[in-house]
């Protein structure tokens, strides 16, 4: 397995301090006492730019939340969040302009061609149409997209073209900072390869700082500067995986999650 | 300029006018089938060999047809995007909501003009009734400074499917319902409840009904089956000034209400996917 180096920039990209969400719900629709679920119990870590940072978790430790509040998405309730110098979310407005992000799923007008999807993206963010098709071209060529497939409506393309087309929606911007939430779960052998090739020359070549979010711990360990644990809300351990899997005395990364996190990580239903 | 205001204002233009293509068939279907709605009520004017109620219930039909057709494409468009999954993409944009709004409003009014347009010629065609005479130019102003009043109360209920993405769209019916009851669409306001006519000072469409019948030449004595006499533009500007006055009220409101239920909607978590 590659060991990744630690970037020398100094700088960081995310900072996060205590952070704390809550959701609050009744039982009925006007009944009943106020029924708290702490999804984020006080998280604290940094990436630093041109980083990339894996944050690994079972279903409900908190990850997507915290991609949401990252994201600008959702307000947190407690706690401090500084992106790339912004405040959240007091500054969210001019931090929109160098975020990219993907999610689990690839949210697209199905019945809109990979092309018009793009387009409408790209100018959503100011971008000069004709530029923004031919930097869209030139990505999807990198990801292994004909071009022919520009003009195919997105329900007319498998889960890993469609997951190539949200990456490439997130880098149409070039943002100098991508969240990605699970962006390889569901894909095929060939399409998840891809895309992990892609984030690697991406890293490499723009030292784009990327949050990763994934149940794929050969995927976290082969992307990943550093490791971050995540269950029931709390960071339980971050560092290197050789740190991680040293600090828990195991061979490899999963053992090492499930010694220090206590839970198992859940297996992918449909890759 | 081009690049935070212009640019993104369009993308929902594109982004409508290609969803529009894509679904040409059901456009086609609902346009017929407000063509037939149409002729079935302004055919109960034919009935009773009454050229003036024909047209009052011509004229309601239409501008109805327009105002509604507009409100919902900006009420129904947050539950549009929440239904494919989008809206999260949407509300990370760089975009002010005002822009954003704007955009989705600009796509409203052409749609509804040209989808009025052809309904209008349908229904000409279909029960034969003059509008020779009538300032229909006068009419189309109305219109678009009608619009802006519905805009804001567009705005208004696309809150709805913000604040509960199971019920929110169709809550927003109800609020239309009560507009089409409030303002006289296809009879005089005073038969309504008298504990109700106030509400009617308060919808746009009264003021933008009013205008137009003046504009038409309906209940002007002089007007003949074969050629009405229309007022001209300067005859209504009272209504035009309460239309565009509710306009610059009912936009920074629709603004206002809709900037509270997303901040809501970002604490509790209500912006994710559903459907």
């Amino acid at each position: 397995m590659q060991v990744l180096e630690k970037p020398v920039a100094t700088k960081l990209a995310i900072e996060v301090r205590g952070l704390r969400k809550v959701f609050r719900k009744r039982e009925s629709l006007l009944r009943g006492p106020l029924k708290e679920e702490w999804a984020l119990k006080g998280v604290s870590f940094v990436v630093h730019e041109g980083e990339t940072y894996g944050l690994l978790g079972p279903n409900g430790s908190g990850k997507s939340t915290l991609i949401r509040i990252l994201s600008t998405l959702l307000t947190h309730d407690g706690g401090e969040v500084r992106m790339l110098g912004y405040r959240l979310p007091q500054e969210e407005r001019p931090l929109r302009r160098l975020i990219g992000r993907v999610s689990v799923d690839a949210a697209f007008y199905k019945k809109l061609s990979a092309r018009e999807n793009l387009l409408y993206a790209a100018q959503l963010y100011g971008l000069e149409a004709r530029a923004a098709e031919r930097r869209a071209m030139a990505i999807l060529e990198r990801l292994g997209i004909e071009s022919r497939r520009f003009n195919d409506p997105l329900e007319e393309m498998s889960r890993g073209m469609q997951q190539k087309i949200a990456i490439t929606r997130a880098l149409l911007i070039n943002p100098p900072l991508l969240l990605l939430d699970e962006p390889t779960t569901g894909l095929d052998p060939k399409s998840r390869r891809d895309v992990q090739a892609f984030l690697e020359d991406l890293r490499r070549e723009q030292g784009t700082t990327i949050l990763l979010t994934t149940h794929d711990m050969a995927e976290a360990e082969r992307l990943s500067h550093r490791v971050g644990f995540l269950a029931h809300g709390n960071l339980v351990a971050e560092g290197t995986a050789e740190e991680l899997k040293a600090q828990a005395g195991t061979q490899d990364l999963e053992e090492a999650f499930i010694a220090l996190t206590g839970e198992e990580i859940e297996e992918e239903q449909d890759a | 300029m081009l690049e935070r205001y212009v640019r993104p204002m369009w993308a929902f233009v594109f982004r409508d006018w290609h969803l529009t293509r894509r679904y040409i068939s059901w456009v086609f279907v609902f346009v017929f089938y407000a063509i037939v709605n149409s002729a079935t009520i302004a055919l109960i004017g034919k009935s009773q060999d009454d050229f003036r109620l024909t047209l009052t219930l011509l004229l309601g039909v239409l501008l109805w047809s327009f105002l509604s057709a507009m409100y919902n494409e900006i009420a129904n468009s947050i539950s549009y995007e929440r239904w494919e999954g989008t809206l999260e993409y949407t509300f990370m944009a760089p975009v002010s909501r005002l822009i954003h709004l704007s955009g989705v409003s600009l796509f409203a009014v052409l749609f509804s003009v040209v989808r009025t347009a052809v309904i209008l010629v349908g229904l000409v065609l279909f029960i034969q009734v003059s509008v020779s005479g009538a300032n229909l130019l006068g009419v189309l102003v109305v219109l678009l400074v009608g619009s802006l009043a519905f805009m804001g109360l567009g705005l208004m209920a696309a809150i709805l499917p913000v604040m509960s993405p199971e019920n929110g769209a169709q809550a927003t019916n109800i609020f239309q319902g009560v507009l089409l009851l409030v303002s006289g669409i296809y009879y005089p306001v005073s038969v309504l409840p008298a504990w109700i006519q106030p509400l009617a000072y308060l919808s746009p469409a009264t003021y933008a009904l009013e205008a137009s019948r003046k504009l038409m030449g309906i209940n002007n004595p002089d007007s003949t089956p074969e050629r009405l006499v229309g007022a001209p533009l300067s005859a209504v500007l009272p209504e035009l000034g309460i239309l565009f006055v509710m306009g610059l009220l009912f936009i920074p409101m629709g603004l206002w209400v809709f900037s509270r239920a997303e901040g809501w909607a970002k604490r509790t978590g209500k912006l994710k996917r559903t459907g």
